[in-house]
């Protein structure tokens, strides 16, 4: 762009005249993202009590090596390292992991609560200095369509696991027989939560058709992106419910395995 | 008439500072016209931009009590009066006096965007045939009335002074309803990433909160303009399969 003189000042960190609690947002969000780091990363490094019946806790979803039933390739490899420490869950939860944290709401949300940049709208920032995603690192949010596609894959995985939780062994004959109990519902909802907000991926909506300008030449590529659209306007609630459940999921399993938590057998 | 104090920012850019203003209103009574009886009442010289009164011509933008706003879209009965009223100009560009900025920036970044060009027309007749599905994106952006209170909260331009590298959600805007109309074939999605700095964007959200024309400038405009510009440029599958 050609150079303009615009000779404007900044403001001090924090200074504003705006006069609502503008902080609430911030900290509300630095608050609930930093529960959730803290206990995933606790509940990924058990390696433990992740299973319960035909129950999997969405943490350790897929279980690619393991110890449990629901294990794809059987127990840890030979080849691991001694030195390194093994859990199923810190195999996959990169994935998921790095969907969320370049996801566009989350970007706008943990920019401000995290590094204040800004701390809320038209509040003083503690930095003079800027690089946006314009450049080195933040540039390496544009690999988030990548992301999108492992987080559809884990979706698929989730649904077959919320399948899996209706089987039930039958104490008597010792045959699988369907039903419904509580923590079916939980990872029901689970895969519900989380499919709701991976479809409202900004990515998916240029994917599946917002990327054209003409769309009305493909009437499916219109389908899905009015249908994608539609969750894209609740991208932020269901970041925030499917944040929470994935990892209440995980907490129901782990009570039930530890014999905490009971789980009733609704049919 | 219930009464109330207004801070205003009274000075010009050698320097300035808050003035108060004691003042009654009237029921129904909007910030800008209590500008107005101060103006007529109390400070015949105050500076302050207006028009159409009716949240139309994007004069009157200010920032009350901290926000940026149209003033004759800001009912005094949304206030808080038991505190004082404060009324100061927009942050993001140079002061001209009291509450009036030179938002001469805008005009000049705009003459940079490449205009529409339209394909070749579908009829002999020389017109073009268009989907109502593919004109309705384009048309949200269409609303805005260029009262720049987007280009005043956004932070890239508000606390560090882009200006020269940075378009701003106003024209992000302008750019994506060029874009996304089914008649352009000029390509801007070069300009986007290195010209109009579409990567300092960090989606803050703030300038769709302050739209008083409620463009969701951010989900429907930048982040589909960051997502052309991914595929362009960032997407290694893309470009080795093409599409």
């Amino acid at each position: 762009m050609a150079s303009f003189d615009v000779p404007v000042t900044s403001s001090g960190f924090g200074q504003t005249s705006r006069r609502d609690a503008w902080w609430l947002q911030p900290v509300a969000t630095f608050l609930g993202l930093s529960a959730f780091i803290v206990y995933s990363t606790w509940a990924a490094f058990q390696g433990d009590h992740y299973t319960y019946q035909g129950y999997l806790s969405p943490f350790y979803s897929p279980e690619i090596f393991g110890p449990s039933a629901h294990s794809w390739f059987g127990p840890k490899p030979a080849w691991w390292p001694a030195w390194l420490l093994f859990s199923p869950a810190l195999l996959i939860l990169w994935a998921p992991g790095g969907f969320r944290f370049t996801c566009y709401y989350y970007r706008g949300a943990y920019y401000k609560a995290f590094w204040a940049d800004p701390p809320s709208c038209a509040v003083g920032e503690p930095r003079n200095a800027y690089r946006g995603e314009h450049s080195f690192p933040l540039i390496l949010q544009n690999v988030h369509r990548y992301f999108l596609y492992l987080a559809l894959a884990f979706i698929l995985i989730l649904a077959s696991d919320a399948w899996k939780a209706m089987w039930f062994t039958n104490a008597e004959t010792g045959a699988a027989e369907w039903g419904v109990g509580v923590g079916t519902i939980v990872l029901t909802l689970n895969v519900v939560f989380l499919g709701s907000y991976t479809f409202g991926c900004h990515s998916l909506r240029h994917l599946v058709g917002g990327g054209r300008d003409i769309l009305s030449s493909s009437p499916l590529a219109l389908k899905l992106w009015k249908r994608v659209t539609w969750f894209n306007c609740r991208h932020m609630r269901f970041a925030w419910i499917s944040l929470f459940w994935v990892g209440f999921s995980d907490l129901y399993v782990r009570l039930c395995s530890m014999g905490i938590w009971s789980d009733w057998r609704i049919l | 008439m219930p009464d109330a104090t207004f801070r205003i920012w009274r000075g010009d850019a050698s320097g300035g500072a808050l003035q108060e203003y004691p003042t009654f209103y009237e029921n129904g009574m909007v910030v800008l016209d209590v500008i107005h009886k101060i103006q007529a009442e109390q400070a015949q010289d105050l500076a302050c931009r207006w028009n159409c009164k009716a949240g139309k011509c994007g004069s009157c933008s200010a920032e009350i009590n901290g926000k940026p706003k149209l003033m004759c879209m800001t009912r005094m009965s949304d206030l808080d009066v038991s505190q004082p009223v404060t009324v100061q100009p927009m942050q993001t560009f140079p002061l001209l006096r009291d509450l009036v900025t030179n938002v001469e920036w805008n005009y000049r970044v705009k003459q940079e965007i490449k205009k529409l060009e339209p394909r070749k027309p579908d009829a002999p007749d020389g017109t073009w045939r268009m989907q109502q599905a593919d004109v309705e994106r384009a048309q949200e952006f269409r609303k805005c009335i260029e009262c720049y209170l987007c280009q005043d909260v956004c932070h890239v331009l508000r606390e560090h002074h882009k200006h020269n590298e940075f378009a701003g959600p106003r024209f992000l805007i302008h750019i994506a309803q060029l874009e996304m109309n089914p008649l352009d074939v000029a390509d801007r999605v070069p300009d986007l990433k290195d010209r109009h700095g579409l990567g300092y964007c960090n989606i803050t959200k703030c300038c769709t909160k302050v739209c008083p024309e409620e463009i969701t400038i951010t989900d429907n405009a930048i982040i589909p303009l960051k997502e052309r510009v991914v595929d362009r440029f960032y997407d290694p599958l893309k470009k080795l399969f093409g599409g």
